[in-house]
């Protein structure tokens, strides 16, 4: 097996959704049309961000039934692979932020500011906020200071000074904030850790062969998933896990691997 | 015991207030600027585009129309342009609105923003019912209304004699010569700029503006009597009664009434 399987495979997805969209805009390729807002597969089947479409509903816009089609396609689709696959598989600032984090684990920063100073939870609070202003305010609040849209609307359509966004997140998760922009802000990302809470495709952990070498957890963008690592053996049910393999694959024990959810098991507890 | 419960509670009510003040802090900036950037009304949006606050709340930003125009008339509003983030509009000296009649702007938008029935008549697209905008002439700076003969604006108007006129006009300067003075009408006007982008001042004399940044508002106190259409609107009209109290002084007093003119 190839090492890093599913990091070149995340990398090849995230770098060729954006290639079509790029190619869509640039050369009228019909395949994938518009962006990670809003867009158009095949000519056809509607895909639409269904945060942005809760904003949009939440400043009182009238929802096609293009927009809710799409909205429903993704939420439906996220809710089966595991919410947060869109963060790993999908999100151009995942390289960004990865880059970021492989930079702090090789000048060792980790080990020098071993507590985060911020709670993950803020994600949530970021994305409470972002309804109540797009009610006050009646437009869809992130979507007007979102450097994730930012970022894909500058690679398909133009940067301007997109670029600034890039730079401050990388600075920002290399020095202020360990997975600061996609571990705690990001209310994308806390959207979609309430989409993933029931999806199918997980993570599971099997006690009996770790060695506690502790590879995962260092590698992890959200560690505090894999709190039953060596501790019981147990699927990572957090719907904040962003489904990105990395775990898998540092582990030189076989001890983690994809599953599918145990609907049986949880009946029974 | 007792001393670290209250620490503990003491510890809690700290965590709260803090997450309080971070977002009301974080609320107040994030809310200032989305007031601050949709503000800026000086934007013309593709055709059929709903009112600015209606547009600005269902546009989704996915660029569809962008992608769709053939002309590169449209664009996105990038960061650093200065516009609200992300939505369509065009710059008509650039580009203009070539107004094409199939309108591929208009059906590709997902989310209504861009609404076709704003550009048909009987369910056929209409590209001419488009009101992007509304041309206006700086008639100080528009050398037609020196005297000069142009008419570009005139010739570029795909509504040519229809959305621009030309006015004829005796110039009494030479006593030989006419004015074709351009004449726009904002009735018919679409705001497709082709006129902005085909005048040969410097800086245009005649610009498209939005709509309601450009054009008046009579209200309901004033109706064209003699046009039955107009009439109609009279069902809107509101009648407001005031009452002034009568002064109880005879009004010839007023004339010795010196209050506060003369010095003692």
């Amino acid at each position: 097996m190839i090492k890093n399987k599913y990091l070149i495979l995340r990398r090849i997805s995230q770098i060729s959704i954006m290639v079509l969209y790029f190619g869509a805009n640039a050369w009228g390729w019909e395949f994938l049309m518009g962006n990670l807002s809003s867009s158009k597969l095949l000519g056809t089947i509607p895909l639409s961000d269904p945060y942005a479409v809760m904003q949009m509903f939440a400043a009182g816009a009238i929802i096609t039934a293009d927009i809710f089609l799409g909205a429903l396609i993704i939420t439906l689709f996220y809710s089966i692979i595991g919410g947060r696959a869109f963060c790993s598989w999908v999100c151009p600032v995942n390289i960004i932020t990865d880059a970021a984090n492989y930079l702090r684990r090789k000048l060792g920063f980790n080990q020098i500011q071993k507590k985060q100073p911020a709670t993950r939870n803020l994600r949530y609070w970021v994305l409470f906020i972002s309804l109540l202003i797009s009610t006050l305010f009646g437009v869809a609040a992130f979507e007007f200071i979102s450097p994730v849209a930012m970022v894909h609307r500058g690679i398909i359509f133009g940067l301007g000074f997109g670029w600034a966004a890039i730079v401050v997140i990388f600075l920002f998760d290399l020095f202020v904030l360990k997975n600061g922009w996609c571990g705690h802000i990001c209310p994308i990302g806390g959207f979609y850790s309430y989409v993933g809470r029931f999806s199918l495709i997980r993570v599971k952990h099997e006690e009996d062969k770790c060695t506690l070498c502790m590879k995962c957890k260092e590698v992890c963008p959200e560690n505090q998933v894999l709190f039953m690592v060596g501790k019981s053996s147990e699927q990572v049910l957090s719907g904040e896990c962003t489904n990105c393999a990395r775990c898998i694959e540092v582990c030189d024990d076989d001890a983690l691997n994809f599953s599918i959810r145990d609907l049986i098991n949880k009946k029974e507890n | 015991m007792k001393k670290e419960i209250m620490t503990e509670r003491r510890k809690f009510f700290l965590t709260v207030a803090r997450a309080m003040g971070l977002a009301a802090l974080g609320g107040l900036v994030w809310s200032a600027y989305i007031d601050e950037v949709t503000a800026s009304e000086l934007m013309l949006r593709p055709p059929g585009a709903l009112k600015e606050e209606d547009f600005l709340a269902t546009c989704i930003k996915c660029g569809m129309c962008v992608e769709a125009c053939p002309f590169d008339t449209l664009k996105l509003a990038k960061p650093g342009d200065n516009k609200p983030i992300g939505t369509p509009y065009f710059e008509p000296r650039d580009i203009p609105c070539y107004m094409c009649t199939d309108i591929p702007c208009v059906p590709v938008c997902p989310s209504g923003a861009l609404d076709i029935t704003k550009v048909s008549t009987n369910n056929q697209l209409d590209i001419n019912k488009a009101d992007m905008g509304v041309a206006v002439v700086d008639t100080k700076n528009c050398i037609a209304y020196w005297g000069i003969q142009c008419d570009a604006c005139y010739r570029a108007c795909p509504l040519m004699d229809q959305a621009i006129k030309l006015e004829y006009e005796k110039n009494e300067r030479t006593g030989k010569h006419a004015f074709l003075k351009p004449i726009v009408d904002t009735d018919v006007c679409t705001g497709c700029g082709l006129c902005e982008h085909a005048c040969v001042t410097k800086k245009a004399a005649i610009f498209v503006l939005p709509r309601e940044t450009a054009l008046g508002e009579v209200g309901d106190h004033y109706i064209k009597g003699w046009d039955k259409s107009d009439e109609a609107r009279l069902k809107n009209a509101h009648s407001e009664t005031t009452k002034t109290e009568l002064s109880k002084e005879k009004a010839i007093d007023s004339l010795n009434d010196m209050g506060g003119l003369l010095d003692d």
